[in-house]
């Protein structure tokens, strides 16, 4: 994925080609763009402003008031916990569920490639079926899990179920398959033990591929809905995806869009900019680990 | 080592387990009400609170009804469930049949010897959530019944006068047709579908909307809302979706929104939007009975309650009860009870509080905040307008909701669909009679 | 798993101490729930778990004598065949018009990936603003030019607006891949096609698009796994599977029988379906996994 090189396209030079391109360009961007144009007006704006048909498409002067109404006190309606403390809590979950899959990712793909043991497809097949259940399948099963465990409401619950990755295995193994064998060829002859060889040897080479998955996985961390969902029931550690949905569901009142887009804006920023800031990785992540 | 480090890591990530300490006794209570409804249930809380030493209830926003509701069955199932949950009126019937995972609030009052006589509290009220014996097995919190809105200023405009708000069906078709000449683009719109057409229509009507008194005598009760009458309505309701005097706007409130801000000129939805529209309209409106069909004998009966009631869950420690006892004690109390009346519009559930309420000249300062009361006590009720006790209602309702759309949306007529939610929803009821025998 | 390491470490109890901790959450969070909801799925219990009763296979009996289950099945495939296809055609179409800029083409690339990083549930809630039937900006325009929008009566709109959600949410990714794909076709292969006199239209057609024809195909199985699994938030935060269960995907469904409507054993019986599915569609997944390593 390198852009410096010259595109394929340019065998000749064809000018209303190039500016067509550009046009659908730039198209594409404003349409992917809008959405998020008009979520950051509505954060701007009053209840009022939103309420009367067509609202603004200019930012009102309610930016400061909005958020700083968020991310302190919460929305007067739904659920009254401040975004700030559910910021705090994406960004635990967000960097605790990487770290964790790459952690126990890495140690397992190493066994499973570096060693001959009976039960060693058995394991890489075990790990290769949760590919197949995902959480919205075995919801209740899982929660009760959870709860005999004692991690409702609280981090290790909002964290462990979701660490457990088969494509991050997957990822180390198909990398540690393309490492010349006579690294640990040399390794053995040198006398060193198996977790020194995956110290000094493994650890430093996979360290792009750990960068990759990282990215991917703290998005993966930070967006995570029906889980958190179901088993924060104390506003304390709601995660910001949480809160947005807590605000709009309606009961007898009304729901605040401005404040509801404010907390969009809040929730969302933090991944995308990981995403256009770290983008080398982001891509190679997303291009290696394929989900 | 540096494996070390890792393992110690993935061991560390598993021991960031939460944990808190405290001396009072906890009692928590899962709840629905959002906004300003939410500041009155903090509040309430609070005062408790601030009234004794020994216990402190904490009020938890859950989600909408069915969700909290939801998640309290499965804390429940997971060993967890709150002490007190607020439970709106149609899971009345799945909260009865749980023998074992409720504590009857009559029971729980016996036990710890709290004084608590049925007969103080609203008849309208206290009858939807009272077994065949008169025991109250709930203690109703916030109901409220649905009204009719409308807009006087729109009125004005399309040459009606807007001090006669439509009585009948027939009346409010010729209202329609004026505020839709005069350019009124939403002309009518209504919260709750199922609610507001279906069970308050025919309690409206003295219909029943299932045999064995709504349910009231036995699980193995059956749907009777694709009677005549309910198709007639129904068909009308689809009629004027056509004609373009009735706009939907989906399963909950979603309508008062465009009720206030002058989008839709007449509006059906509960009583506890009064608050909202108060604030927000910018134009004069009314708050009416609902409109009944003048064809039908005996027409208008009374109309049922919606909202909802505190349930105990079982399970807790005597000391966890002997709290739960006083705080809901405290929540009948005339002081809270006009207070809650009064800032949120669902009627009061104590006849101390309505005298209280009255007597303060409330109702003259506030017109139409006493037109909830009096359409619940329009008339005595009859079996058919006691109220309804369906197992998994919230289902139920939800199927008789995607009926009544399909017809709105025009994809089946108004028989079809009613016989298709007859059926449904009978087939619902026989699975929750075969799981609670 | 036919590849293997020659060299390879003899121990007889680390491997075992490493693949520990991943096998200790997969069992606990993955296998023990998975084998629950079989077990429930033959089984009728109330709400609260307080009467069990074993049905043997009359939960998949009633499922399948549902006509709604069945018509879900038949949104969902409808609903994963636009979302895949549109959102496809739109991303080739990007991402081969950003493979021929020069000039500006990272910052296209920057700013058309951003929409990855997005919570389902929060495009589906700004969708859902957007689309608003009486505040949102997009009715308003719409009314404009005569269309009356009014997605929570209507299901066809209800779906439109769920896919325009989902695609918007899966266009970087797309995107993403195409340009990759793109970028690996060799120019020498273009060039000569030019040579040949084919024009930029027929060149595509005949040169780049039977090359980008793996890329294709893998993200049509992606596109559809994410169709039918990772929109759940989309959904939750707009129709919730309404009106009239227009949006009813099968894994909304699942969850809604499940948890909203409290009905374990059919949704579990529900699951399990599911599962077979999804097993289905990994197999085919995993063939590509495989492939992968040769980008």
């Amino acid at each position: 994925m390198n852009l410096s090189s010259p595109p394929s396209g340019m065998v000749e030079n064809r000018p209303w080609l190039t500016f067509f391109s550009h046009a659908i360009l730039v198209a594409g961007v404003l349409l992917v763009a809008f959405p998020l144009y008009i979520t950051f007006v509505a954060s701007t704006l009053t209840l009022e402003q939103i309420l009367s048909v067509p609202m603004p498409l200019v930012p009102g002067d309610q930016f400061w008031n909005n958020y700083t109404q968020v991310i302190t006190a919460g929305s007067q309606r739904g659920a009254a916990a401040p975004v700030g403390r559910m910021m705090l809590n994406s960004l635990v979950v967000a960097l605790v569920v990487p770290l964790g899959k790459i952690s126990i990712s890495i140690i397992s793909a190493f066994a499973i490639v570096y060693f001959k043991f009976p039960l060693r497809n058995f394991f890489f097949w075990m790990i290769f079926v949760t590919l197949m259940l995902p959480v919205e399948v075995r919801i209740i099963p899982t929660f009760k899990v959870a709860a005999d465990l004692g991690i409702l409401n609280s981090y290790a619950g909002l964290t462990l179920p979701l660490i457990a990755s088969a494509t991050a295995t997957f990822l180390f193994r198909q990398f540690f398959m393309t490492i010349p064998d006579e690294l640990a060829e040399a390794a053995r002859i040198d006398g060193a033990g198996p977790m020194r060889f995956f110290v000094d040897v493994l650890l430093p080479l996979s360290k792009t591929s750990m960068a990759a998955l990282f990215v991917i996985q703290f998005i993966y961390g930070w967006n995570q809905y029906l889980w958190p969902l179901l088993i924060t029931t104390d506003e304390s550690m709601y995660t910001t995806v949480i809160g947005i949905k807590r605000m709009i569901t309606g009961g007898d009142a009304l729901t605040e869009w401005h404040l509801v887009m404010a907390t969009a804006m809040l929730a969302l920023l933090p991944p995308a900019l990981v995403v256009m800031l770290m983008q080398k990785w982001f891509v190679k992540g997303l291009v290696e680990t394929e989900k | 080592m540096r494996f070390q480090a890792l393992t110690a890591t993935a061991f560390a990530i598993g021991l960031l387990g939460a944990s808190s300490a405290q001396a009072q006794t906890e009692i928590q209570w899962w709840h629905s009400m959002t906004g300003a409804l939410g500041d009155r249930v903090n509040d309430i809380a609070n005062g408790f609170n601030a009234s004794q030493k020994d216990y402190k209830v904490v009020p938890i926003f859950k989600g909408t009804y069915p969700e909290s509701m939801t998640a309290a069955i499965a804390a429940f199932r997971a060993g967890n469930a709150p002490h007190i949950l607020q439970v709106f009126e149609v899971g009345t019937a799945t909260m009865m049949a749980a023998k074992g995972a409720i504590k009857p609030v009559y029971i729980m009052m016996k036990e710890a010897k709290e004084p608590f006589d049925p007969k103080n509290y609203l008849a309208a009220v206290a009858g939807y959530y009272t077994d065949s014996k008169g025991n109250m097995l709930s203690l109703p919190f916030n109901s409220s019944t649905p009204l009719f809105y409308v807009n006087k200023d729109a009125f004005k405009k399309a040459g009606l006068d807007p001090e006669k708000a439509p009585k009948t069906w027939a009346e409010f078709a010729v209202a329609a047709a004026k505020l839709k000449a005069s350019g009124q683009e939403c002309v009518y719109t209504t919260g709750w579908p199922s609610w507001v057409h279906i069970e308050n229509f025919s309690a409206w009507h003295n219909l029943p909307i299932a045999t064995k008194s709504n349910g009231f005598d036995g699980f193995d009760t059956e749907f009777k809302i694709n009677s005549p009458h309910h198709v007639a309505h129904i068909t009308m309701l689809a009629d004027y979706v056509k004609k373009g005097w009735f706009t939907y706007s989906g399963r909950t409130n979603q309508g008062e929104a465009r009720f206030f801000s002058g989008e839709c000129a007449m509006l059906t939805s509960s009583s506890a939007a009064q608050g909202n529209i108060r604030k927000n309209a910018k134009f004069d409106f009314s708050v009416n009975f609902l409109p009944y069909n003048h064809t039908i004998e005996g027409a208008p009966q009374n109309s049922i309650i919606g909202g909802a009631t505190l349930w105990v869950m079982s399970g807790k420690k005597a000391d966890e009860y002997k709290g739960v006892t006083k705080f809901l004690s405290y929540v009948s109390t005339t002081p809270v009870q006009s207070a809650w009346h009064q800032g949120t519009g669902y009627v009061p559930i104590t006849n101390a509080a309505f005298e209280a309420t009255k007597q303060s000249g409330y109702y003259e300062k506030n017109p139409g905040t006493d037109m909830a009361i009096r359409q619940l006590n329009n008339k005595a009720p009859t079996a058919n307008s006691k109220g309804l006790r369906f197992g998994n209602y919230v289902q139920g309702r939800e199927v008789i909701e995607e009926e009544m759309e399909a017809v709105f949306a025009g994809k089946k007529d108004a028989k079809t669909a009613l016989d298709q939610a007859v059926k449904r929803g009978n087939e619902i009821l026989r699975k929750f009679e075969a799981a609670n025998k | 798993m036919a590849a293997e390491k020659r060299v390879v470490f003899r121990s007889a109890w680390l491997p075992y101490l490493l693949v520990a901790p991943q096998i200790a959450i997969t069992v606990i969070f993955f296998f023990w729930p998975a084998f629950q909801a079989a077990w429930y799925s033959f089984q009728l219990q109330d709400a609260f778990g307080l009467q069990t009763e074993f049905v043997g296979l009359r939960n998949f009996h009633e499922l399948f004598g549902d006509p709604r289950y069945l018509e879900s099945f038949k949104i969902t495939a409808v609903f994963s065949i636009l979302v895949s296809t549109i959102g496809i055609s739109i991303s080739l179409l990007l991402a081969t018009m950003a493979n021929r800029v020069i000039r500006g083409a990272m910052g296209y690339k920057t700013f058309l990936i951003w929409p990855y990083a997005v919570a389902s549930a929060v495009a589906g809630v700004i969708f859902a603003f957007l689309f608003a039937p009486s505040v949102g900006i997009v009715t308003f325009a719409l009314k404009q030019i005569g269309v009356h929008w009014n997605w929570v009566l209507r299901g066809d709109q209800a779906m439109i607006l769920v896919v325009v959600a989902s695609i918007w949410k899966q266009i970087s990714y797309n995107f993403l891949f195409f340009l990759a794909g793109l970028q690996s076709i060799p120019k020498s292969l273009i060039e000569a096609a030019a040579i040949d006199g084919a024009g930029p239209i027929r060149r595509f057609w005949t040169v780049v698009f039977p090359l980008l024809t793996p890329t294709t195909f893998f993200l049509l199985v992606i596109n559809i796994v994410y169709a039918f699994f990772d929109t759940f938030g989309v959904i939750d935060a707009t129709t919730q599977g309404g009106p009239a269960g227009a949006t009813n995907i099968l894994v909304y469904k699942v969850y809604h029988d499940g948890v909203k409507s409290a009905d374990l054993g059919g949704s579990s019986a529900q699951s399990v379906i599911l599962m077979i599915i999804v097993i289905a569609l990994t197999v085919v997944q995993f063939r590509f996994i495989e492939r992968k390593v040769h980008y």
